[in-house]
């Protein structure tokens, strides 16, 4: 579905991604691990558009979108999730759920004759993203009012809203409280269910390795190493790089 | 002859009601900070002006400086895209040099620093708005509708995407939006609006020079939508009344009129300051400036 090919991304003389490449399957759940400054978001970021290659190549269903913005990449069906919060603090949860459904609301003519109306469409997409994540009581509150955890929370749904074939998640549950981290990782074992694939980023071993089909390691820019959870545990590669053993 | 003194007041509120809540579209909802406003007015007021002087009538020189000012806008929009925050608030005060220049030097066409006099006083399909009692009632419609156009885009979802493109520019556009596209159409609205409040200004006034448009003109306008509150409409209707009419006592008290004009200014600094310091989010405001 996501095939990379000698990516590479340099910042200064810092190579944080280096000739780096791996693809990921279909209604997978790829989890993309390493020590800090691996280049794991960099290459998040690559792919979502944010930062411009220096070389290499990023294949989305058999599209190349190297060159793609971040609003076409999105377009294409690919969903991020960023590490820190992206969450639109002025706007209600309502609004910032909304925004994630479709593009109409760009249309400034149709928006000015009143054509885009609040459909019960999106009223129900959005009821059941707030459901999801047992929020509904949320839905007025602006973003700024809510904590670290429940802004999470919200911006997890807003990703899944977005309409999308795969979804990129950095971090998803870095800060959340355990109870919150079980909700999501049901929330991402159900999406599975449903057939999306994800990749993700995460730093919590325990929760990667529980939840992934897939596990692929960065280390300085590159793959060290790729397999199932249980081949990347024992393997020796990753065993001194990641786990310093 | 204070009836005319009221009408007069009330028409300048008016004009520069048009001209706040414009800005209030392009700096308060989509975090544009726009100081080339001014140059929007100017280009109104000059289109309008120079096209009734040639004969064409009001009603189409006044959509023409909309128009063409809104052009001017999606122009601007195009090289400072990429620019943010200090960055885009020197380009756009830039484009006000610009066009300053141009109407002080292209003299073939402005007459320089000599202006335009003699624009002609409104006039639609027959029906004169020569006095001042009916320029303000042309003032009102205008201002209204304007109100109404600008309430509808900043309440429509398209209002909504305004305000997420202010707040997180990278996050809109990971969801999908354009927005270089949504921040043209922003700045070519206000610019639209700025333009029709400059049609307005010529024929009220009936002359212009490139004096009228110079940096100082936007300071109230700027005062007035940071004082009112960013992402206020309502806040923008009340600071520009208060705004436009507080210096007038001034007048009253004995001043010679080379003094009410330093002094104006120094009172719109005053109450900046004040709002800044104690009231970051104006009165009314929903965001703070940044």
């Amino acid at each position: 579905m996501l095939k990379i090919s000698n990516l590479s991304k340099h910042f200064g003389g810092v190579k944080a991604v280096n000739n780096c490449g791996f693809d990921i399957k279909e209604n997978h759940i790829t989890a993309l691990i390493g020590p800090n400054g691996s280049g794991k978001s960099t290459v998040f970021n690559l792919v979502s558009g944010v930062v411009k290659e220096d070389s290499g190549r990023i294949i989305y269903n058999k599209q190349d979108i190297t060159h793609f913005s971040p609003e076409q990449i999105s377009n294409t069906g690919i969903s991020r999730l960023f590490q820190k919060s992206q969450l639109f603090d002025n706007l209600t949860i309502k609004e910032n759920l909304l925004l994630a459904i479709d593009n109409e609301d760009t249309k400034f003519w149709k928006n000015i004759f009143g054509k885009n109306k609040l459909t019960k469409d999106k009223e129900k997409k959005v009821k059941e993203a707030l459901e999801m994540i047992e929020m509904q009581s949320f839905t007025n509150k602006l973003g700024r009012e809510l904590s670290y955890g429940q802004k999470r929370l919200i911006e997890i749904s807003r990703t899944i809203l977005n309409p999308h074939k795969l979804l990129m998640l950095d971090e998803p549950i870095a800060g959340v409280t355990p109870k919150l981290r079980t909700k999501i990782s049901e929330i991402l074992l159900n999406l599975k269910k449903q057939g999306a694939t994800i990749l993700l980023i995460e730093h919590d071993m325990n929760f990667a390795l529980n939840l992934a089909d897939e596990v692929i390691v960065l280390d300085e820019g590159r793959v060290i190493a790729k397999g199932t959870p249980n081949q990347i545990k024992n393997n020796k590669k990753v065993l001194e790089a990641y786990l310093g053993e | 002859m204070i009836e005319a003194y009221f009408i007069h007041l009330a028409i300048l509120v008016g004009i520069y009601l048009i001209l706040a809540l414009s800005l209030q579209l392009a700096l308060g909802y989509a975090g544009l900070i726009n100081l080339g406003h001014i140059a929007f007015f100017a280009i109104g007021a000059y289109v309008s002006a120079l096209l009734t002087l040639n004969g064409i009538p009001f009603i189409i020189a006044i959509l023409l400086a909309g128009i063409i000012s809104a052009g001017f806008g999606f122009l601007l929009s195009i090289p400072t895209n990429k620019l943010k925050g200090d960055y885009l608030a020197l380009a756009t005060l830039a484009f006000t040099f610009v066009v300053y220049a141009i109407t002080l030097n292209w003299t073939s066409l402005t007459r320089g620093p000599l202006g335009l006099p003699g624009i002609p006083k409104p006039s639609i399909f027959g029906l004169s708005f020569s006095s001042n009692l009916s320029f303000l009632v042309l003032t009102i419609i205008i201002v209204l509708l304007a109100y109404f156009i600008i309430k509808r885009i900043v309440d429509s979802p398209f209002g909504k995407v305004l305000e997420a493109t202010r707040d997180n520019e990278l996050a809109t556009k990971v969801l999908g939006k354009n927005t270089f596209k949504i921040k043209s159409i922003a700045l070519g609205t206000s610019a639209f609006f700025a333009g029709i409040a400059g049609s307005l200004y010529a024929h009220y006034i009936t002359y212009i020079d490139p004096s009228s448009f110079t940096i100082m003109q936007l300071i109230p306008i700027l005062c007035i939508v940071i004082i009112g509150g960013l992402a206020s409409l309502r806040g923008t209707v009340i600071a520009t009344i208060i705004l436009i009419l507080l210096p007038e006592p001034l007048r009253f008290i004995g001043f010679p009129s080379s003094v009410i004009g330093p002094m104006r200014q120094i009172i719109y600094a005053l109450i900046l300051l004040i709002i800044l310091l104690y009231r970051p989010k104006g009165f009314f405001g929903k965001v703070e400036l940044e």
